[in-house]
């Protein structure tokens, strides 16, 4: 049976414009929000550094979210599939092995958030920790390297088949691209944690952002330079409205100055605006495409020549519309219920104690000692 | 090319086979959570009452956390390896099959995700009411979850609701796709077991209490004797809605797959009254060294009628040769016949013993009865064996089809060097055994109540005080 698709593309509907702009917004929710958590993740490492408290409590800043922000990923995942067969079938069967890394790596994680804390030994402690580590640095690199070489182009034969190897993958533009995603994941996650600690963690959180954010604008502009001149090479042919990578420019370059000004608040919604812009800036370039072919830009996949049967963009549409706002609802209303900051357990109390209200059991009333009950935290997310 | 296929298969069977241990107990057990933590909160007025149901939430809770958490992570792989090891298949089915998987993550997943981080961390920071609903929230979120993955698997074994147009297969009607006459019974059945599943963990763990209990001389604590007493009455409904409905399911295979309800049987040539066969000794080609058999029971379980007609491998094979071309439509007998015997035997051991348990909780005998709570310990195994054999008959039964009498699984793998498919093969393989080892380790520590838990573990709730989220992780 030959099951090579013909290339004539149902009647074009509008659907398969609204199902890219749906991933599109996808992809960018992912990097906003699991952003942080990868960036909560690289920052064990480097602000938990020896001490299981503060590792604790970092990871405690993003325990009951993290889940939720995964879900944006396979949301995208299986977006891709139901509305565009194609792209989901090329991409990831052609870029098998980066995403198997990416798949080991969420999987340590993701276990080690609710392992770690159930035994006591540091042995223990120590290995889910690095799990931790490793399972967000990895993806917050792939990710970037993945979304390059979509842009960049890879070896997309006649057949939307992927003709290239492992290596075809591993080039500079995408090395950049991945190494940009790291960067800035990393210090979202720095600002996070400066959002959602206090005390001397805090204020390394805070340091530590300062530090990252000329070196990720750094790497910002060189990405974002590249991606303008790929964008002007013969294959290329994408949208690309100078303002919306201006914009992710600015947003981050400006996040250093916000940060010394101690608008931690102001410089997380920058970042979301950054990476938002960022992801935008791809889609953009990469329209009407949805991945390009190296080989010859008649091979590209396209949103027509991807796309699944008008019929199922509808009814997809038709769930997307009813379904999308009550998610949004819901998953905003976690972040305002757990909007207070995670402090390290005071002496003699058994758990992080944080509102400045007497407690039953303790007639000091110990969280007092917390003055800097941010209304940045309040503001931070929506 | 051969390779490959063969890789892929073993890659999906092994990560789905494994993912499957976690998901049924998360869905039965988030059921029984939401059904303890609504008698904790109903009960809240009489201390003693409330203090047992509240002990049975925390305990079961650490359970339930662990085994979600596996679950959890081993379906990220499931949401991308069709793309990766199956995209020609993917291509095929994308606008059929990819809708319900899309569907399910944006109703099911965030539904789940986003309500247990409010069910983990937010105790005192939202009213118990809030809490108690996100139990049931999540407990929602596993069934829709189910509804919309099966009726995807429903497709597979039975296509509705399509057209194929060019070389592939176009969705027409996601009405009819939701109400498959496959999807239904195999919903049910699988609904169903999943709470047996959750029941069978509660009371083999709460029976290794009582039985520690009984050897120390102590009173049975109440929290394990509730505990047993809960997951009896549940699980013994359960388990005939489960039979019920697999039965019904059955029914509805031979209609839709008489191959595989012939392979299940290894009945080789069309007969009437056909016998159901119990048990083979030697060859299933009809000359076995010992077998036995019920006579007409068969007919009976597939077409309800005594004298029914069933149809045979050879027979089969003719047809479906007409219908769909030369080549070999037999499923590997041994497997269909061997796993479709364990899965059924497991279920009817399992009614036999809560069937007993049952009679031994009304005659108020259940703490002191040793044999029946040491089986119980041993019976945590079953409803694990019975899932696992269900689903290799219902996939490897349709073989050599992906889509039954659509597309071949010998076509639909992705065009891969057997490199790649080798490198993640033995990636998963490794770690999932090592998930296993961890998982396992975790659970009977946790079961048996020896589990670390420090000081920050486990805060004790707080009605009132609007606290930071503790140091739960």
């Amino acid at each position: 049976m030959s099951l090579i698709l013909a290339s004539a593309a149902p009647a074009y509907t509008g659907f398969e414009v609204f199902w890219f702009v749906i991933i599109a917004i996808l992809w960018a929710g992912y990097f906003v929000l699991e952003g942080f958590d990868f960036g909560i993740g690289i920052m064990l490492g480097v602000l938990g550094h020896g001490d299981e408290l503060d590792r604790r409590v970092l990871i405690n800043t993003i325990g009951p979210v993290w889940d939720g922000n995964e879900v944006w990923l396979l949301v995208a995942g299986g977006a891709t599939f139901a509305a565009f067969p194609n792209w989901y079938a090329t991409l990831f069967s052609g870029f098998y092995l980066p995403l198997f890394l990416i798949l080991a790596a969420l999987i340590f994680r993701g276990v080690a958030f609710e392992f770690r804390a159930k035994r006591a030994f540091p042995a223990w402690r120590l290995a889910w920790d690095n799990a931790i580590f490793w399972g967000s640095l990895l993806p917050a690199l792939l990710w970037g390297v993945a979304f390059a070489n979509i842009l960049r182009g890879v070896p997309i034969g006649a057949n939307f088949n992927y003709l290239g190897s492992f290596f075809n993958l591993l080039n500079p533009y995408s090395l950049l691209g991945g190494v940009t995603t790291l960067l800035l994941f990393s210090l979202h996650g720095a600002i996070f944690a400066s959002l959602k600690t206090t005390g001397d963690l805090r204020a390394r959180a805070s340091r530590t952002a300062m530090f990252l954010a000329p070196v990720a604008t750094a790497a910002m502009v060189a990405f974002l330079a590249w991606t303008y001149v790929n964008a002007h090479n013969a294959h290329n042919t994408g949208l690309v409205p100078p303002f919306v990578p201006i914009l992710a420019l600015a947003a981050v370059a400006v996040v250093g100055w916000l940060l010394r000004e101690k608008l931690e608040g102001w410089a997380f919604v920058a970042m979301a605006v950054g990476l938002i812009c960022l992801v935008a800036t791809i889609f953009l370039n990469l329209y009407p495409r949805v991945m390009v072919s190296s080989i010859s830009p008649a091979y590209s996949l396209t949103i027509n020549n991807a796309a699944s049967a008008p019929y199922t963009l509808k009814v997809m549409t038709i769930v997307a519309l009813i379904f999308t706002p009550l998610v949004l609802v819901y998953q905003g209303w976690t972040y305002w219920v757990f909007r207070a900051r995670v402090q390290r357990p005071v002496e003699g109390e058994p758990d992080a104690l944080e509102e400045p209200g007497p407690l039953p059991e303790s007639p000091e009333p110990v969280a007092a000692a917390n003055p800097e009950q941010s209304s940045a935290a309040e503001s931070e997310v929506s | 090319m051969a390779m490959t296929l063969d890789l892929s298969r073993w890659q999906f069977g092994i990560t789905t086979v494994f993912h499957f241990l976690f998901v049924p107990l998360t869905i039965g057990l988030a059921l029984l959570l939401a059904i303890m933590q609504t008698a904790s909160y109903r009960t809240r007025d009489d201390a003693v009452k409330h203090e047992n149901w509240e002990g049975m939430t925390r305990f079961w809770r650490r359970l339930f956390l662990i085994n979600f958490a596996v679950g959890v992570v081993t379906g990220i792989v499931q949401e991308f390896q069709f793309g990766m090891n199956w995209s020609v298949y993917s291509r095929y089915v994308g606008s059929v099959f990819g809708a319900p998987l899309a569907v399910e993550a944006l109703l099911a997943f965030f539904l789940e995700s986003t309500f247990l981080g409010i069910w983990i961390f937010g105790r005192g920071r939202v009213s118990a009411r809030v809490h108690l609903a996100s139990i049931w929230l999540v407990s929602i979120g596993t069934m829709l979850s189910a509804l919309f993955i099966l009726a995807a698997n429903a497709w597979m074994q039975h296509p509705v609701g399509y057209k194929v147009v060019g070389n592939r297969a176009v969705m027409t009607n996601f009405w009819a796709v939701m109400t498959n006459s496959t999807l239904i019974g195999s919903f049910l059945h699988v609904l169903f077991s999943a709470i047996v599943t959750s029941t069978m963990l509660l009371i083999g763990v709460s029976a290794w209490h009582l039985l520690k209990d009984r050897r120390a001389g102590r009173t049975p604590q109440r929290v394990f004797a509730t505990s047993a007493k809960l997951a009896l009455v549940v699980g013994a409904i359960a388990i005939v809605a489960t039979l019920f409905f697999g039965d019904n399911q059955a029914r509805v295979m031979e209609r839709q797959q008489p191959m595989k309800m012939a392979a299940a049987e290894a009945i080789y040539n069309t007969q009437n009254g056909a016998s159901f066969s119990l048990l083979t000794i030697g060859d299933l080609s009809g000359n076995p060294i010992f077998q036995i058999r019920l006579p007409h029971m068969l007919s009976v379980l597939a077409d309800n009628d005594w004298n029914g007609s069933v149809q045979g491998i050879n027979q089969i094979q003719t047809s479906e040769t007409a219908k769909y071309g030369a080549g070999n439509y037999k499923p590997i007998l041994w497997v269909t016949y061997w796993t479709f015997r364990i899965m059924v035997g497991c279920g009817i051991l399992m009614l036999l013993l809560l069937a007993a348990g049952l009679w031994l909780m009304r005659r108020r005998r259940l703490e002191d009865s040793p044999w029946f709570l040491r089986v119980s310990v041993f019976a945590i195994a079953l409803p694990f064996i019975a899932n696992t054999t269900g689903w290799i008959f219902t996939e490897m039964g349709r073989q050599p089809w992906v889509v039954y009498g659509l597309l071949k699984t010998s076509v639909a793998v992705s065009h891969i060097g057997t490199g790649y498919v080798l490198t993640s093969l033995i990636g998963f393989t490794a770690i999932y055994s090592l998930l296993a080892v961890i998982d396992f380790g975790l659970m009977t520590r946790f079961a048996r109540g020896e589990g670390d838990v420090d000081e920050h573990d486990e805060p004790e709730p707080e009605p009132g005080s609007d606290r930071v989220p503790a140091l739960i992780y």
